[in-house]
């Protein structure tokens, strides 16, 4: 590689990150403003989060939309595993052409079409919207964004080691939860992982399923930025990144040092043969 | 993989058993039930009329009255939802402009995209698992926070204004947010990371040793890039493109909160529909002609996907 090419490399990689991380950083700066002037500077304070944790509202759809988020994400995983293993492990069968269209189809399908459909099939069947109506929607949409991640890892795993316990007379359900899961878990718990950010994310499928009594945290931020700006949403949303960005990098960080080690104790064994 | 994987003995998939049915059978059921049966239903309602009742629509299947319900159901439906569309040319004006923003900002977020993907997988082979990170993290990050954070960016007293203002670059105020161009500075933006990934995965298993043979006969390097590099990364365009026309088109978020209300977009028209206006037979039309529309490319994307798979397995 020539010098100019990796000049223009640099710049690049340089400049679509700044694009992508200054209006983020932008934000987060300005949540820690005093002023109520999101755009004026007027000095650090912290009285936005002071304020935030009085603001009853919205604490109580933080915490509907974080346990909509758990409960959809642990189903999603399980119910994405196993789509998973359908589409890979199970070869031609009747119907897959039908089964993988169900699963790709949704990861690029708009939200708007997604909530209308399933609040009208809630409604016809008389199904009492509210929380429960939202986890059964971001199942349906998680899954499948669960079933690709763990899929690709699915892929690309030596199956040796699954015929060896087969070989060995183990039931095939003991070498999945023996064998295959272990393997495979890294991408079990991005899926959960992916899930759980999704649902905390969603407004559109939300507003949709949602009954009376339950209102989530994007529809609370919605039905406020629409009225204006404020630096209390800065301060939630300030809040709701840093969660994310430590979860992800500690995910990422638990999974690196177990590879290293991984590594070491093959060398070791190596080095002991 | 090798020759030796086909003849492997029966595993747990090839053999039948009954934890083999109940693997596939539930997502599938799931599936069915949840994204299926519900397109049904909105084609069965987009063919009803508005009622003020709960539900707000007629006829209400009584599946109480058996088949004889069904049909006096059935001979009730009205396709006036759909000749509704045609007569107002807002509903028309709205797929096109939606269609065209999608295929413009598709255009423009692989422009934006290829530069960064490709400076990515050229990058120090120790540095690539962090680059990648930092472009998935924002990607977790919530998007209606990441289209919020624009509205303080690009308003009239902005930071964008502000910043001009004081280089010197103009004089007034520019008009940016609640513009077309507001929304498509906030679709690159939010929609990035879908274009840079499988750009980045294709670019990175290309095989670099054809580059140094096309130098080596003296090919310059530009030429190199639009003869090798670039039909090598298609299946990661087209991946991208897919991932980024498809969504956009029924996009609500980014034109509700950064465009005007002379930008139509048809996820916009359909919320209106059915949130404001409560008809939810029109909204249910208009979701079944936006399907229709992108029956299409959700098709090619999934053989897309699916070749996809099987080459990689």
């Amino acid at each position: 590689m020539n010098s100019r090419t990796s000049w223009f490399n640099v710049t690049s990689v340089t400049l679509g990150l700044a694009f992508l991380y200054l209006p983020i950083l932008l934000l987060i700066i300005y949540s820690f403003n005093e002023s109520r002037l999101v755009t004026v500077w007027a000095g650090f304070s912290t009285k936005w989060y002071v304020e935030l944790f009085s603001n009853k509202g919205l604490l109580d759809a933080a915490w509907v939309t974080l346990r909509v988020a758990f409960f959809s994400a642990t189903v999603a995983t399980v119910l994405g595993t196993l789509a998973a293993i359908t589409l890979v492990r199970f070869g031609r069968f009747y119907g897959r052409t039908l089964f993988s269209g169900m699963i790709y189809a949704p990861l690029v399908m708009p939200d708007v079409i997604i909530g209308l459909s399933l609040l009208l099939l809630f409604v016809s069947v008389d199904f009492g919207r509210g929380f429960w109506t939202i986890v059964l929607a971001h199942i349906t949409c998680s899954m499948c964004f669960v079933a690709v991640v763990v899929q690709s890892r699915l892929v690309a795993f030596d199956r040796s080691l699954e015929e060896a316990a087969l070989d060995l007379g183990c039931p095939p359900v003991k070498t999945f939860f023996q064998i295959t899961l272990p393997l495979i878990a890294p991408a079990v718990i991005a899926g959960w992982m992916l899930a759980f950010t999704l649902s905390l994310d969603d407004l559109v499928i939300a507003s949709f399923t949602t009954g009376p009594g339950a209102t989530t945290l994007p529809m609370k931020i919605y039905s406020q930025v629409r009225l204006g700006v404020t630096p209390e949403i800065n301060a939630v949303s300030t809040i709701m990144i840093g969660l994310v960005s430590i979860g992800v990098i500690t995910a990422s960080l638990m999974t690196k040092r177990r590879q290293a080690s991984r590594i070491r104790a093959e060398r070791q064994a190596a080095a002991n043969r | 993989m090798s020759a030796t994987d086909r003849s492997a003995p029966p595993t747990p998939g090839n053999r039948p058993n009954p934890a083999r049915w109940l693997v596939v059978a539930v997502p599938y059921l799931w599936l069915f039930l949840l994204f299926l049966v519900p397109f049904v239903i909105v084609i069965k309602i987009s063919l009803s009329l508005t009622a003020i009742a709960q539900p707000p629509y007629t006829p209400v299947f009584d599946l109480a009255g058996g088949i004889g319900g069904l049909i006096d159901g059935i001979s009730e439906f009205t396709v006036e939802n759909y000749l509704w569309l045609t007569e107002d040319a807002l509903y028309a004006r709205a797929y096109l402009s939606s269609l065209t923003i999608a295929l413009v900002s598709t255009a423009l977020v692989l422009l934006v995209g290829y530069p960064i993907a490709y400076g990515m997988a050229r990058a120090p082979k120790g540095l690539q698992p962090t680059l990648l990170m930092l472009i998935i993290l924002p990607f977790w990050t919530s998007f209606l926070i990441r289209v919020y954070a624009w509205i303080g960016i690009l308003k009239k007293e902005g930071l964008l204004n502000q910043l001009l203002l004081w280089i010197g670059v103009i004089s007034e105020p520019l008009t940016i947010l609640n513009t077309n161009t507001a929304v498509y500075i906030g679709i690159v933006y939010s929609y990035l990371p879908f274009m840079v990934l499988p750009l980045y995965a294709a670019l990175e298993r290309m095989d670099r040793t054809l580059l140094e043979a096309a130098a080596d006969l003296g090919c310059p390097p530009i030429r190199a890039f639009w003869k090798i590099t670039f039909p090598l990364s298609l299946p990661g365009v087209i991946a991208g493109c897919f991932l980024v026309f498809i969504p956009v088109t029924g996009e609500f978020v980014i034109p509700d909160l950064l465009g005007g209300s002379d930008t139509l977009m048809i996820g916009k028209t359909l919320w209106a529909e059915f949130f404001a206006n409560r008809d939810w037979p029109l909204a249910s039309a208009v979701a079944v002609v936006l399907l229709v529309i992108l029956v299409v490319p959700i098709v090619l994307f999934q053989n897309h996907e699916m070749k996809r798979a099987e080459r990689e397995a």
